[in-house]
């Protein structure tokens, strides 16, 4: 067995003959699995000690003129001062008089901030999604699955981690992305939820955008898009029966 | 600027990722820190070298390799590897641990990286961590793919038996061993 294969096949990127190749090199070969195993493990031990990293703030930014200290200090600090700020401004706005629940208004906004982007419309893509769905689930301290909607001509594209939007409810979010054949894109944005009831679905319109959210055991959902209400809700009804098979 | 092919905020946007690949190939949060910015700074100033089309972000790491390939030669970056401190410090700032599976410690795996050839370790971070394919890997670090693929052998091997050590030993007490 060439060590190529065995790379390969750990990282992802054997073909479907090479994978049925090794893996039947492996059942006759403890020490081969075994090495094998560990070269998975450090893959995944790498993403356990370093991802974290993705989610802190940090003060880096390209400075024309060069490099200086105060720089990137003085970059912190604004960003700290515009957390600050927009926890604030988020705060008010928040305990204002509410149109639509928060999960609607924050799919709205994830909706608008993420789906237009052409070139990093997510964060981790569709192509490592057994990692992206392991690496969501654990930032939301809860299992997460991506539903498959094919069925309704949607593939996935990946997915997203989001800040939360409320002190009184700390825990991040997930965003994930789909596109069908016309390049049209919905995001389902997915959270915790600590009311642990089932809720039927329900419609909010914010503009162009619409939303069906509702709440499924501890995860509150909410499917976003630019489409007809009726549309949108047959695509709500496919990832729920996904979810709850 | 309109030439450049790319703007700030895109490269801005490639930040995280840089910084977890820095922080890896490092040790230190302090010297990631200073490895992205700058790899920032030297990517703006070569910004025409880039292709518009090809993917930024491991165009991002070619420039990273390079500075960091400068600072092994002048040897300020490595020491501090071998140093438990940085290790303690990334194993406190991990999120929990209780979904983790890898069975590694992952203080053990940070002084383990630590003890690759430099050449060794950026090939299993940059394959590894950064998911890169590996014909994106020998771009990024300009050598035949072949080179990556002996190089990513002899690393993970060499990381295996360190961590197999480690496993034996049991390390200085504060490493949480990830179930």
């Amino acid at each position: 067995m060439k060590d190529e294969l065995l790379h390969a096949y750990v990282d992802g990127h054997a073909t479907p003959e090479d994978r049925s190749a090794v893996e039947a090199a492996l059942a006759c070969d403890p020490e081969l699995a075994a090495r094998v195993r560990a070269y998975a493990q450090q893959n995944r031990a790498l993403h356990e000690a370093f991802d974290a990293v993705l989610d802190e703030p940090h003060g880096l930014r390209i400075s024309p003129h060069g490099a200086s200290h105060w720089r990137r200090w003085g970059g912190l600090a604004a960003t700290l001062v515009l957390g600050v700020a927009c926890g604030y401004l988020a705060r008010g706005w928040i305990s204002a008089p509410a149109r639509a629940p928060v999960i609607a208004r924050e799919a709205v906004l994830a909706y608008a901030a993420y789906v237009p982007e052409v070139r990093h419309p997510v964060e981790v893509a569709a192509a490592e999604e057994q990692h992206l769905v392991a690496w969501l689930s654990k930032r939301l301290a809860t299992p997460i699955r991506a539903p498959s909607l094919a069925a309704a001509g949607y593939q996935l594209l990946g997915g997203r981690l989001l800040p939360p939007t409320q002190r009184s409810d700390p825990a991040p979010m997930a965003l994930l992305m789909y596109e069908n054949a016309q390049g049209r894109r919905l995001s389902l944005l997915v959270k915790r939820d600590s009311s642990n009831i089932e809720t039927a679905f329900r419609f909010s319109e914010d503009g162009a955008t619409r939303v069906f959210y509702w709440i499924d055991g501890p995860l509150g959902y909410a499917l976003a898009g630019d489409l007809p209400k009726e549309e949108l809700q047959t695509v709500a009804r496919l990832v729920y029966k996904q979810l709850n098979p | 600027m309109a030439s450049a092919g790319f703007s700030a905020a895109d490269a801005e946007h490639c930040i995280p990722r840089l910084r977890r690949y820095a922080l890896a190939l490092t040790g230190t949060r302090e010297a990631a820190d200073d490895l992205t910015q700058d790899t920032l700074e030297r990517a703006w100033r070569k910004r025409t070298l880039w292709q518009p089309g090809t993917d930024l972000r491991a165009w991002l790491f070619t420039v990273m390799h390079n500075v960091y390939v400068n600072r092994v030669r002048s040897m300020h970056i490595t020491e501090s590897l071998d140093d438990a401190g940085p290790a303690a410090d990334a194993v406190d700032a991990m999120p929990g641990g209780s979904a983790a599976d890898s069975g590694i410690v992952l203080g053990e795996l940070k002084v383990a990286l630590g003890q690759l050839a430099p050449e060794q370790r950026e090939v299993v971070l940059l394959v590894g961590l950064e998911q890169l394919s590996y014909a994106e890997a020998a771009t990024a670090l300009d050598i035949p793919i072949g080179t990556v693929m002996s190089r990513l052998s002899r690393g993970r091997e060499r990381l295996r038996q360190l961590l197999d050590a480690g496993a034996r030993t049991p390390v200085a007490s504060g490493l949480r061993r990830v179930k």
